[in-house]
């Protein structure tokens, strides 16, 4: 007889974390909506959503939240993807907020505070009631106080000191009307974890999170694509180099790393043996104080 | 790799922190950015020492206050197993963030100070990983380079811990005599202790046993939500969702599905990558069932001669977590699996004093952090087990209906 352990392995472990937590929210929840970047961690989250109803679709559309200011690598992939799984794409889109007075382009051309009221419009007019965010709480300080079930207001505020307790796999999604909760399905993953899972999985990911040469130039320690959201200063010189992005955000404010990673395989490497973080790294939006991302987090952010 | 999950419990003075810090720094999973965010922090507060602590806190107030408020995740991976850590804070809101950390936790570390030794907050701290039923308990002593790597001081605390332990029925309980500032037995056996003949701590933690921790006896599946496609490929395809709590499933198992009581056998175990020959809990799957009866979310899928409770009184031990209190004749939601209800207080019979063990049977309300056991009868069966016999099955929250927070949890003691 063989000796059989019944003990599941890190990856399928966070897979049937996440799935319950997809089943839960489609079972307690009325309108569900999945935003959706073209990011990786969105991409390993609807791969789990996908996963979580099969072989009936997921019973929730996708959400966009459009800066304006895309990668097109990130832009295009995201339209693929839908149109490959079928779902509905609702866009908030911040320039047509921009153009109807709902917000106003700050001084430094930054569109990270002004999407977040944006978002909340759309919540409103699509009356959703639970969104799901591919947050992790290994990425930042604040997001590490993070619920699974995370209770937003009416205002879609974040009240960081007086959240409800979460107890073995029993989530609270008990909401008056106007109030919505913030479902982050994979919480317990770390980077690593996210790539180790797009290698078992074999999922596509858009072209930019792997190596390759673009013109960049060098700002605060971090390199900046030359685009049309972000050009060089005086004094910042622009020079070809091989870079990878970690983390896809606005594309005015993410950096790109060096980088050789042309793999999946290769990437997984540079991660383990990395001394930054991927948001220390590569995101200008949190190095603006301590509590940059908790400040953003109670406005409404995710 | 496997996972583990860990909870922390000791205060700042106990080296809780400086043991996180030390856990995270030698697997390298402290990057130098957040090194750097943190010594420039404790450098403008005029701290004379870098303070791992300010890793973890990472609230605004928590910064300002020097306190910790709420339990904070932490993540680490050797080549052997990834950890997640659940580090709950000492001294405000104590019970509550320790027993929510506790609550999914594998194994909790409870920290003493060798110069002070068993204080009335060990005790508090066992208890509560007791109660929780968290499979297995570390006492790590620490600060041993203070009382001069000394054996008698470690074996005097470790002989007074492990007598207060029988009384908790703590399942495995391993002491570690650990220098957390100096790394002493953390991440390898430390050469000013050579009479201890017992593992380091990350030794520990990577080697201990877990597999066999969950329940893989009573087959206990919570239906969490029916499959059905409505669309011509898939149109006659009915199934049930969840996650399994308990037992180990296989296709051509006879099972019962409660509260109905209908039996039938499972025709297959489906999962996205295609079907499975088994599922143990914590796998989230698929079931379909031979026969079509009516199932929906709620129900519960179990063997016909091994069956939960169908219980409308139940007996528990509750932890209340709201400012105002839990009294009799009060009425709440409750959320057991899959299963939602409402619940009535029909009696609280005692309080429970977390640092004498004493039970308080005059006392007439639970406040804020306060244990005891309590009586409720609710709207609807829930299909319960004893929380020491399975986790999942035996514990519940409490909600308020009014303001919707979670404001109580509770292990099942007895349901008839």
């Amino acid at each position: 007889m063989t000796i059989h352990e019944y003990q599941l392995s890190q990856l399928d472990y966070l897979e049937a974390e996440a799935v319950h937590v997809f089943r839960e929210v489609a079972a307690e929840l009325e309108r569900p909506v999945l935003l959706f970047s073209g990011g990786k961690d969105s991409i390993v989250m609807l791969r789990l959503a996908e996963k979580a109803f099969w072989p009936a679709p997921m019973p929730f559309p996708v959400m966009h939240v459009d800066t304006g200011h895309n990668f097109p690598e990130v832009l295009e992939f995201r339209d693929r993807r839908v149109a490959e799984l079928g779902v509905n794409l609702v866009v908030a889109s911040v320039p047509e907020a921009i153009e109807r007075g709902l917000v106003a382009e700050e001084p430094n051309g930054s569109r990270n505070r002004i999407q977040t009221p944006v978002l909340l419009d759309a919540v409103e007019k699509h009356r959703f009631t639970a969104l799901f965010g591919g947050a992790r709480r290994d990425e930042e300080k604040a997001r590490a106080k993070e619920r699974v079930f995370s209770f937003r207001d009416e205002f879609g505020q974040w009240d960081p000191k007086n959240q409800r307790p979460e107890l073995w796999n029993l989530y609270n999604g008990r909401i008056h009307l106007g109030e919505s909760i913030r479902v982050f399905p994979l919480s317990n993953w770390t980077e690593l974890d996210v790539w180790h899972y797009i290698r078992r999985e074999e999922i596509a990911v858009p072209s930019i999170y792997y190596a390759h040469d673009r013109e960049v130039f060098e700002r605060d320690g971090m390199l900046f694509a030359n685009n049309e959201f972000c050009r060089p200063r005086e004094g910042e010189t622009t020079f070809v180099a091989k870079v990878r992005y970690r983390t896809v955000g606005d594309a005015s404010l993410t950096a790109a790393v060096k980088s050789d990673a042309d793999t999946v395989e290769k990437v997984i490497d540079e991660i383990a043996a990395t001394r930054l973080t991927e948001r220390g790294a590569t995101r200008g939006d949190d190095r603006v104080s301590e509590a940059a991302m908790e400040d953003r987090k109670k406005e409404g952010y995710f | 790799m496997d996972l583990l999950r860990f909870a922390t419990a000791g205060s700042v003075d106990d080296g809780k922190s400086t043991l996180i810090g030390r856990l995270l720094f030698d697997s390298k999973a402290i990057f130098t950015d957040q090194l750097e965010s943190v010594e420039r922090t404790s450098r403008q507060r005029g701290d004379e020492y870098t303070d791992l602590s300010l890793l973890t806190d990472g609230l605004r107030a928590e910064r300002e206050q020097g306190i910790t408020i709420d339990v904070a995740y932490r993540y680490f991976a050797t080549p052997r197993r990834k950890f997640i850590i659940a580090d709950t804070p000492g001294h405000i809101q104590y019970t509550r963030n320790m027993v929510t950390g506790a609550s999914t936790a594998d194994l909790a570390i409870v920290l003493v100070d060798a110069r002070k030794g068993m204080v009335e907050q060990s005790r508090r701290h066992a208890f509560l990983v007791s109660l929780l039923r968290v499979p297995h308990l570390v006492l790590a002593v620490n600060k041993m380079d203070l009382v001069g790597w000394s054996q008698e001081v470690f074996e005097s605390i470790e002989r007074e811990f492990s007598s207060f332990a029988t009384k908790l029925e703590v399942p495995d309980l391993t002491v570690v005599p650990i220098s957390a500032l100096h790394g002493d037995n953390i991440v390898s056996r430390s050469p000013n202790m050579p009479w201890y003949e017992g593992p380091s701590l990350l030794h520990h933690l990577e080697h201990v046993h877990i597999a066999s921790d969950r329940n893989l006896v009573d087959v206990r599946f919570p239906v969490q939500y029916v499959i059905r496609p409505q669309s011509l490929q898939h149109s006659d395809y009915r199934a049930y969702a969840g996650q399994v709590a308990g037992g180990v499933l296989k296709p051509g198992d006879e099972v019962m599905v409660l509260p109905s009581g209908f039996t039938t056998r499972i025709a297959a175990i489906d999962t996205a990558d295609g079907p499975v020959a088994e599922a143990f809990a914590p796998m989230s799957v698929t079931v379909r069932l031979e026969d079509e009866i009516d199932v929906s979310r709620g129900d519960l899928i179990c063997r016909p001669h091994n069956r939960p409770a169908v219980a409308q009184d139940i007996d528990a031990m509750v932890c209340w977590m709201a400012d105002t209190p839990l009294v009799p004749g009060q009425k709440l939601a409750v959320k057991h699996t899959t299963r939602s209800a409402r619940a009535l207080v029909k009696e609280l019979q005692y309080r429970l004093d977390v640092n004498s063990l004493h039970r308080d049977d005059t006392a007439t309300q639970l406040g804020l952090n306060d244990i005891g056991r309590v009586r409720l009868r609710t709207t609807v069966p829930l299909l319960a087990d004893e929380y020491r016999r399975n986790r999942q099955t035996g514990g519940f929250i409490l909600v308020d209906e009014s303001t919707n927070r979670t404001v109580g949890a509770g292990m099942i003691t007895s349901a008839g």
